[in-house]
């Protein structure tokens, strides 16, 4: 009945609004003037709606940079609030074109789902969070101590394999819910919290004295989240990609959205040239205009401006690099040559 | 006999103690909460209790609270943080539709408010024409004026629709949609058509049969599957057939009760004055079987209004979801009680008042069988 019901409805949706023939994505969205981009209901610097009702976010300012890639307008998109259960039928249906909502890239998920990932804007993974007092600087230093932790999840196992694997013991204190875990913490329950490093940055803002916790340094699991495209459409794969890497390129190259006019007119640097489509092959082979990664450091910023506003010191968050850092300076994000 | 009246002596009584006082604030007290030992201990356990409980809470939302400021820098006095609630109250209640239209969502409510006041006036002038404006001319407008795309209102496309008055959609097209449906499956399960009966049946014990969680997800992450490939249909449209489906085979089988509640002499006059079956419904059986049922109906209306929420899990926001959203914002990370304490407010508001309307028109509409 209910597919009878939709199926004419949206029949008669097909009569008055496709004119639309489904080709290549890049084409569809141009044709269409906006990105349609499936962002988290709500996750603390990733994806969050602010007082103006503007989304704000790491995953968030994927979108904007490959609208200002495509349109040459940052705020060419349209945001659609998906829960982890329908992000990927959202994708696969053709709802959304692309999907950057704190997603970790994995082998089920790449090879059996229909999907690509193209590339990753936020290495994350599982962490400690201590108070200063307990005088601890690094996750080795934890043997005996107790450690709250949100019941049935994967961070329950890596934590028990984290210490299996370092000869050390704790005391596991469970709760069922993250705000549960916090108060825990914050009580005084247990003497270490874990979970995913951004998550923890967002839990100690809840704290009573979020300055007396730190988050220690060591990453027991790998999360690497990026944005993700449906397979099978490698000219779109290539354009979300690139626009990615074109942040982190900008970055590396000292490019920022303050002085890339500068630059543009100025600099001698055939990198940078390159980069702001000066010289060499531009935005031909994407089907761009040869000002894309001009425009998406332009609007959205380099990757640096996009972590430090929303998750880094200039936030409330106060993520450090950590494995974020360029590759240059000890961390994992690299982008491959622009040439 | 002199004498002896003479030896006889008048002795005052010693007076009695005073009759114990029946009325006033002392009786009621002696008779309802200490009338006897076990009493007075429950009753001044549970002042304890009181008092262990609202202080505290009373201290918390008002006392130590924070109502004026713009940013979380501004609530330091460890109350509630109201300023949270302030700062985003449009977003709350207009979700992300643009601020320069909201006169639109104003315009249409108002509207609404302003068609709705003549029907509880007593006696007023065309009260029949009224409702069915009410039922059939206002959704066109309140749509035209939420979604725009003629007369020069820009369009404002569902996904930006969002907090209260999505809230109040969902629910206004889940009832006045769902009241007729139900009607019509309620008949047809007591037809005697076996094709409609069975139909009717099956739809009811279908949708009947699974949560309505089940129905929003398959609406939304199964249906894209079975479409072809970039044909996308409305979320909220798709949510609210789900909600009227589903909320429809409920409301049959309440009205289906009130059907039964008919003696069957009633249909049997029906049939005797020659009124065919269309006219004997709706002029003698349903009059009567609603009116017994609105209780059920009301119950069912105000379940629905808080079933709303549930949308969230599609990614809609109504009011619990831009809270929610809201509570994830860096610059109001640890608020989400206030936003819960706000969101529980504004439905307790309107359940409450649900059920204050359906009191005074069960008592409009009471004709006898009171016992």
């Amino acid at each position: 009945m209910k597919t009878l019901t939709s199926l004419a409805a949206s029949a008669s949706l097909l009569v008055l609004s496709m004119g639309v023939v489904y080709a290549g994505t890049l084409d569809t969205v141009k044709q269409r003037g906006h990105i349609q981009c499936g962002v988290n209901t709500g996750l603390p610097g990733f994806s969050f709606p602010d007082d103006k009702g503007k989304w704000n976010g790491l995953d968030v300012d994927v979108c904007r940079a490959i609208a200002a890639a495509v349109f040459g307008d940052a705020g060419k998109v349209k945001f659609t609030p998906l829960t982890a259960k329908e992000r990927f039928t959202a994708l696969q249906s053709g709802e959304i074109d692309v999907l950057s909502r704190n997603t970790t890239w994995t082998t089920t998920r790449d090879s059996s789902l229909g999907l690509n990932f193209a590339g990753v804007n936020y290495y994350d993974g599982q962490g400690f969070m201590v108070k200063k007092s307990l005088g601890v600087s690094s996750a080795k230093d934890l043997d005996g101590a107790s450690v709250c932790i949100q019941a049935g999840t994967t961070t329950e196992l890596n934590l028990a394999d984290y210490f299996r694997s370092n000869n050390m013991k704790y005391t596991p204190i469970t709760y069922d819910k993250a705000a549960e875990t916090v108060a825990g913490f914050d009580a005084g329950r247990c003497d270490v919290l874990t979970s995913d490093q951004s998550q923890l940055y967002a839990l100690r803002i809840q704290l009573k004295d979020p300055g007396g916790a730190f988050v220690l340094p060591e990453v027991i699991s790998k999360e690497p989240l990026g944005p993700v495209v449906r397979q099978g459409d490698d000219a779109w794969f290539n354009v979300v990609k690139w626009s990615l890497f074109a942040m982190l390129e900008a970055e590396d190259m000292g490019v920022n959205s303050k002085n890339v006019d500068d630059m543009k007119a100025n600099s001698k640097n055939p990198g940078v040239r390159r980069l702001l489509g000066l010289e060499g092959i531009g935005g031909k082979g994407l089907g761009l205009p040869n000002e894309w990664a001009y425009n998406i450091v332009k609007m959205v910023g380099n990757y640096a401006e996009a972590f430090d506003r929303n998750v880094g010191t200039g936030s409330k968050l106060n993520i450090s690099r950590g494995l974020n850092a360029l590759w240059k300076n000890g961390g994992l994000q690299y982008a491959p040559p622009f040439r | 006999m002199a004498q002896s009246t003479a030896t006889q002596t008048f002795e005052r009584h010693a007076d009695l103690p005073p009759p114990v006082m029946a009325v006033g604030v002392l009786g009621w007290l002696r008779t309802n909460l200490f009338s006897s030992i076990a009493n007075t201990i429950l009753t001044i356990a549970a002042v304890y209790l009181l008092y262990l409980a609202i202080p505290p809470v009373i201290n918390w939302a008002f006392i130590a609270a924070d109502w004026v400021g713009a940013t979380r820098e501004d609530c330091t006095s460890g109350g509630a943080c109201w300023v949270f609630i302030l700062a985003r109250l449009n977003q709350f209640i207009y979700g992300f539709y643009p601020e320069l239209q909201q006169w639109r969502v104003n315009l249409a409510f108002g509207l609404l408010i302003a068609l709705f006041v003549p029907l509880f006036v007593r006696n007023f002038p065309n009260k029949a024409w009224v409702g069915s404006f009410l039922l059939f001319g206002y959704p066109i407008i309140a749509f035209v004026l939420f979604y725009g795309g003629i007369l020069g209102l820009p369009v404002v496309s569902t996904d930006q629709w969002g907090g209260l008055m999505l809230t109040l959609i969902i629910s206004a097209v889940g009832m006045v949609a769902s009241l007729p449906l139900g009607v019509l499956l309620a008949l047809g399960r007591r037809s005697e058509m076996p094709i409609v009966r069975a139909f009717s049946v099956a739809f009811i014990e279908l949708w009947r049969g699974v949560p309505l969680i089940t129905v929003l997800f398959m609406s939304s992450v199964m249906l894209p599957l079975f479409l072809p490939e970039g044909v996308t249909f409305d979320k909220l449209l798709r949510a609210l057939i789900g909600i009227t489906l589903f909320e429809s085979a409920y409301m049959a089988e309440v009205v289906r009760g009130g059907l039964q509640a008919i003696p069957s002499g009633q249909y049997e006059a029906a049939k005797a004055l020659g009124l065919n079956f269309w006219k004997s419904m709706s002029l003698i059986i349903l009059p009567q079987a609603l009116k017994l049922v609105i209780p059920g109906i009301v119950n069912t209306l105000i379940a629905l209004f808080k079933d709303t929420t549930l949308v969230i899990i599609i990614g809609l926001f109504d009011i619990l979801g831009a809270v929610e959203a809201a509570i994830k914002d860096p610059s109001w990370l640890g608020y989400a009680v206030e936003g819960y304490v706000f969101a529980a407010l504004i439905f307790w508001i309107f359940c409450y008042g649900m059920s204050r309307y359906s009191q005074g028109l069960e008592r409009k509409l009471s004709t006898e069988h009171n016992r």
